[in-house]
């Protein structure tokens, strides 16, 4: 039965292991600023505890052959622990965990404890049930304002969003279901919710944000590579949440200003 | 001392009703919730086998259910996960073998107060009705998920089984604290006032330390749940504003304004983590108790689990931020619970150090219990490693929400616990109903059980790397998805094999139950208190006399002894090591 | 260990986990007892005691939670649609200050008149062996019956609380009114139904009394009731002092 315990415990231990360092299945290529740096501190814990899971494990299998009964000859060892021994492991693994963390946390400071730097691109997510809206501002950087009463989801778009098109700033807010971004400048995410909490996920860029009612949250990111990414809803909303998805479509700069332009010539 | 006379001053019970009903009894009551979580968890693994067959076969009709819906899809996974951990975690670990055992091996007659312990039985009854209920009224069982996020859960009209059977679910876990608060003062009051002479703290077996450090968590959460729920039931039924902020749904305003779903968050998991400690530390204690005695050797640092049991309580109570990372809450904040997060490591490593310690060196009989305490140290290290990722909240941007965290919480919580469940069936059958259960029917149990949940938790953390959302009712929309399919293929199948297994211990347990070999007073050589007396122990436990402790609760393999263990009772000096 | 009694415990000799060649003195558990099969009221008055005392964390806990939310909702900024940007809306609620002065005057004469009660009824108990003997009188017949008066006074107070929440529901301030009205309901209804609940028991002391109970059994109720009792007063005056000085 010991060996029986090493046996599975080993083989259970080296396909997952197996599966994590062939990466089988892992994250998507990383296009956005933060993803070699979020890879990176990733690639260290997984590393980290990778090596204590093996240890860990292989160790439990072969403490559980060694010491069968029918194995050991001699009586056991009649010993209540050792001070020494705790305070050493102790140290170590707090050494290593807080430390892991320590480093994680400047990567997690550059990412959210700044606000966007000037000229990155206002872009405002909407979310609600079950559809993602995106405004641009549009020539004159500002967004108009929005009256709940004004709100009509079948209307979609600026309907959706309740656009109160009263406000001057209105005339030139783009309300798409589709979202486009210029390639290596920043964006300035500004995360609303209309109804419940939604979450703006989209793996490639390494983002994911809640947009929670009654609040707009600011974030920022920076696309490096043109190309399509998805967005999955990460926030349990309700019986279409599985189905709330959009696309996010990076473009070279020249792009984006054509079809922000098309856009607001449609709107005329 | 405790004696008979100061509880009981009557004697045992007569007639069916107040001898097996509502009895005063905490051996019968341990076994009433005992009963009742088994019920619970047969009815939340056949919430998961519907859950993991429509995520492969959407489209499939059931015999008895019919089709699943989204919606329905949603009401499953929100009643799974609420069964789950309070009718079963909660509950078979604390409640059950808690109830049982925690007097017994402090040599007390019974719990402190025997009759706030029937009705905290019956409270918890009561909870599981109305919990149940939720399914059969108009628009079925919530669909807002266990953990019943606002606003989402604070309105009756966004999404069916928000209406009614919203109301029940968070009525039942109103009830449920209160039934909880009565179990954790009894708990408590029993440890610091009814052991027996010489039973000092520091010799209580670590199933008490555990029992009564989680009973303390409790008496510190429940309250703060049971008072979230009262203001979501508020907010849906009186029009307050606590959870609310102004929203529209489906195109309506609703008559909200002001207030915070964070709110909501905040409160739900301040209760929320100390609970996933409530769930596990038990089961902690039911592998230390069970690895000392079937590797005939002490446990490895007895002072040390208590303090890192005590550590894991406390910590337990500034980390629930780590559950909000993404939640929009304040980044320096989310530092701070990151760094706590970590902190908490520490102390399970600990436990997981001693434990492997307490094999080195060892003599070990391979006994069905024995398995499950292995398991139980493979699962706890597997679970447990996926946590320092999710404790940085950088790597939660991409894990958060995602299968990752399902795969975490079920190896570390649900298995992990759910092996000390077994094991602690296993061990104390025997003293619980004077027969031993067959034990290659348990040794079978265990490998497929085992073997299947790895196959089915362990792929998940690949699924959450990929970035695979939870709570998703079809897997058929989101393009990247469409690859990770097999996986969850796979997973379904290893469901059906594990859930499956649970069958083998049904028929074993009610099988031994009345057909067992009969099993004598300490079948597996155990030197705690319980297994001083007879099997069953009589209704004051000792048969009119209180034991005197003279040792600590793991006096395996001492040198010169007469026996390779040495009971609690024994008078027999040991040289203090 | 611990314990409420006034009897100082004996240290504990320190022993290993090994245990030596006898148990310690005083271990474990509470001491002494009768083992006549005589339940000991003084142990039993104690155990009572330290499960009010646990039992009163989570009470607290309970209304520490609701407090933390009141706090930080009346700081926190709400995003107004229209506006697009956070605006602070919080309302005071004008409460009818003199009749919860009033109200708390009667709390706190009830807990004066609980507290006479518990001392009452401990004289009592430790004077029932001499009531026995024949003709000798401790004069109870001519005290006043402080556990009724302790019931009339928290009754006194419930009603005190619903006639102010008639005199907020004229003033315009109903549950849903505003998030710090919510409040105001929602901490006066807590604890105004734990407050009933002494009140309930209190009434279940003075019917066992009329059932010729034992003293020392209806001295333990109503000693723990008590001190609960008090409990209740302090909670007032601090869900008071919260709701005027930090509306």
């Amino acid at each position: 039965m010991g060996l029986a315990l090493l046996v599975i415990i080993w083989l259970i231990t080296f396909v997952s292991t197996y599966f994590f360092a062939a990466k089988t299945w892992w994250l998507p290529h990383g296009t956005a600023a933060a993803a070699p740096w979020i890879d990176h501190q990733f690639a260290l814990t997984y590393v980290l505890m990778g090596v204590v899971f093996l240890a860990a494990q292989c160790g439990l299998g072969w403490l559980v052959w060694r010491y069968r009964a029918g194995a050991s000859s001699g009586p056991v060892e009649y010993s209540h622990g050792n001070t020494k021994l705790e305070v050493l492991w102790t140290t170590l693994t707090a050494i290593l965990f807080i430390g892991l963390n320590l480093m994680g946390s400047h990567v997690w400071a550059s990412e959210r404890f700044e606000p966007a730097k000037p000229g990155a691109v206002p872009v405002e997510v909407t979310g609600m049930q079950f559809a993602w809206y995106f405004r641009y501002a549009g020539p004159d950087g500002k967004f108009a304002k929005t009256n709940p009463k004004l709100m009509d989801p079948s209307a979609g778009n600026e309907a959706a969003l309740g656009l109160d098109t009263s406000d001057p700033d209105a005339k030139d807010d783009v309300v798409t279901g589709t979202m486009y971004l210029p390639v290596n400048r920043e964006v300035d995410l500004t995360l609303r919710a209309v109804d419940v909490i939604h979450s703006f996920f989209v793996p490639s860029l390494r983002f994911k944000q809640d947009a929670v009612p009654g609040l707009a949250i600011h974030m920022h990111f920076t696309p490096t590579e043109v190309g399509d990414y998805e967005i999955a809803c990460a926030e349990l909303c309700g019986l279409g949440h599985y189905k709330m998805h959009g696309m996010v479509h990076v473009v070279a700069q020249e792009d984006f200003d054509k079809w922000l332009a098309a856009r607001e010539a449609e709107k005329q | 001392m405790a004696t008979s006379a100061t509880i009981h001053a009557h004697a045992a019970p007569q007639g069916f009703i107040r001898k097996y009903i509502f009895s005063l009894d905490h051996k019968v009551i341990g076994l009433q919730y005992y009963f009742l979580a088994l019920i619970a968890v047969f009815v939340g693994m056949f919430l998961s086998l519907l859950m993991r067959i429509h995520l492969i076969w959407p489209t499939a009709v059931l015999p008895l259910v019919g089709e699943i819906k989204p919606e329905t899809y949603l009401s499953l996974l929100t009643m799974h996960g609420t069964i789950m951990v309070f009718f079963v975690l909660t509950t078979a670990p604390q409640s059950g073998f808690g109830n049982y055992f925690l007097p017994i091996q402090i040599g007390a007659p019974d719990m402190a107060f025997p009759v706030l312990n029937m009705l905290s039985f019956w409270t918890t009854f009561v909870a599981f009705v109305v919990m149940i209920a939720a399914f059969f009224v108009t628009g079925g069982a919530p669909l807002h998920g266990w953990t019943g996020y606002a606003p989402l859960s604070a309105l009756t009209n966004t999404g069916p089984g928000e209406q009614l059977g919203a109301d029940l679910w968070v009525t039942s876990i109103a009830v449920f604290c209160i039934a909880s608060l009565m179990g954790a003062l009894n708990f408590i009051t029993t440890t610091l006032d009814l052991r027996a002479k010489g039973m000092t703290m520091m010799r209580m077996p670590l199933t008490c330390w555990a029992w009564f450090i989680t009973a303390i968590l409790g008496l510190l959460a429940f309250g703060v749940l049971l008072s979230a729920g009262i203001l979501l039931l508020l907010d849906r039924n009186l029009g307050t504003s606590f959870y609310v902020p102004l929203v529209v749904v489906n195109g309506q305003v609703m008559a909200h304004k002001g207030g915070s779903p964070l709110l909501w968050q905040h409160l739900f998991w301040f209760f929320g983590h100390p609970e996933v400690y409530i769930a596990i530390l038990p089961s902690m204690g039911v592998a230390s108790q069970l690895l000392s005695t079937f590797s005939r050797k002490p446990i490895f640092g007895y002072r040390a689990m208590v303090y890192a049991i005590m550590a894991i309580g406390i910590l337990g109570f500034v980390v629930w931020g780590h559950h909000m990372f993404m939640s929009g809450m304040s980044p320096y904040s989310a530092f701070a619970f990151s760094i706590m997060t970590m902190a908490i490591g520490v102390p399970s490593a600990i436990k997981t150090f001693n434990w492997l310690g307490t094999l080195h060196k060892s003599k070990i009989r391979f006994y069905a219990p024995m398995l499950f305490a292995v398991g139980f140290v493979s699962l706890f290290v597997s679970g447990g490693l996926s946590g320092p990722f999710l404790a940085q909240p950088v790597l939660d941007i991409p894990l958060h929400d995602t299968y990752f965290v399902v795969g975490h919480f079920h190896l570390i919580m649900g298995v992990a616990s759910i092996f000390g469940i077994f094991g602690a069936t296993y061990y104390w059958f025997p003293k619980m109903f004077g027969r031993m259960m067959n034990e290659g029917l348990g040794k079978l149990h265990f490998w497929l059980t085992f073997v299947g949940t790895y196959a089915i938790f362990m792929p998940m953390h690949y699924l959450g790397m990929a970035g695979h959302p939870r709570r998703y009712s079809q897997l058929t929309e989101v393009a990247y998805l469409h690859n990770l399919i097999p996986v969850q293929t796979f997973m379904t199948y290893a469901a059906f094999i594990t859930i499956a297994a649970q069958f083998i211990f049904l028929i074993n347990l009610f099988w031994s139950m009345f057909k067992g070999p009969k099993a004598s007073d300490n079948p597996w050589e155990a030197t705690t208190l319980e297994w001083t007396t007879a099997t069953p122990p009589p209704h004051d436990n000792f048969g009119g006399h209180t034991p005197v402790v003279y040792h600590g609760p793991y006096e395996y393999g001492v040198p010169g002894a007469a026996k390779d263990y040495v009971m609690q009772t024994d008078p027999t000096p040991v040289t203090a090591h | 260990m611990a314990s409420l009694s006034s009897t100082v415990p004996v240290k504990l000799p320190e022993t290993g986990q090994g245990g030596g060649v006898h148990p310690p003195a005083y271990g474990g558990g509470g001491d002494g007892g009768g083992g006549d099969g005589y339940p000991d009221y003084g142990q039993r008055l104690r155990r009572a005691r330290l499960g009010l005392a646990i039992a009163l964390a989570p009470i607290f806990m309970f209304f520490v939670s609701i407090t933390s939310a009141y706090i930080v909702r009346q700081g926190l900024p709400t995003l107004d649609d229209k506006t697009n940007s956070y605006v602070h809306d919080w309302i005071p609620v004008q409460l009818p200050l003199g009749l919860l002065l009033v109200n708390t005057g009667l709390l706190a004469a009830s807990s004066i008149t609980a507290e006479l009660s518990r001392r009452q009824i401990t004289r009592q108990a430790a004077l029932a062996p001499v009531k026995s003997i024949p003709g000798v009188s401790l004069g109870d017949e001519r005290r006043l019956p402080w556990l009724y008066v302790t019931v009339l006074l928290g009754g006194g107070f419930l009603a005190g609380q619903w006639l102010a929440w008639q005199e907020l529901a004229t003033r315009g301030f109903y549950i849903a009114t505003s998030a710090s009205s919510s409040f105001v309901y929602l901490l006066t209804a807590a604890h105004g139904v734990h407050l009933a609940g002494g009140v309930l028991v209190l009434l279940y002391a003075a019917t066992i009394s009329l059932l010729n109970k034992p003293v020392e059994a209806r001295r333990i109720v109503v000693d723990v009731t008590a001190w609960y009792w008090h409990f209740m007063f302090l909670l007032w005056v601090g869900i008071f002092a919260l709701l005027w000085f930090a509306r």
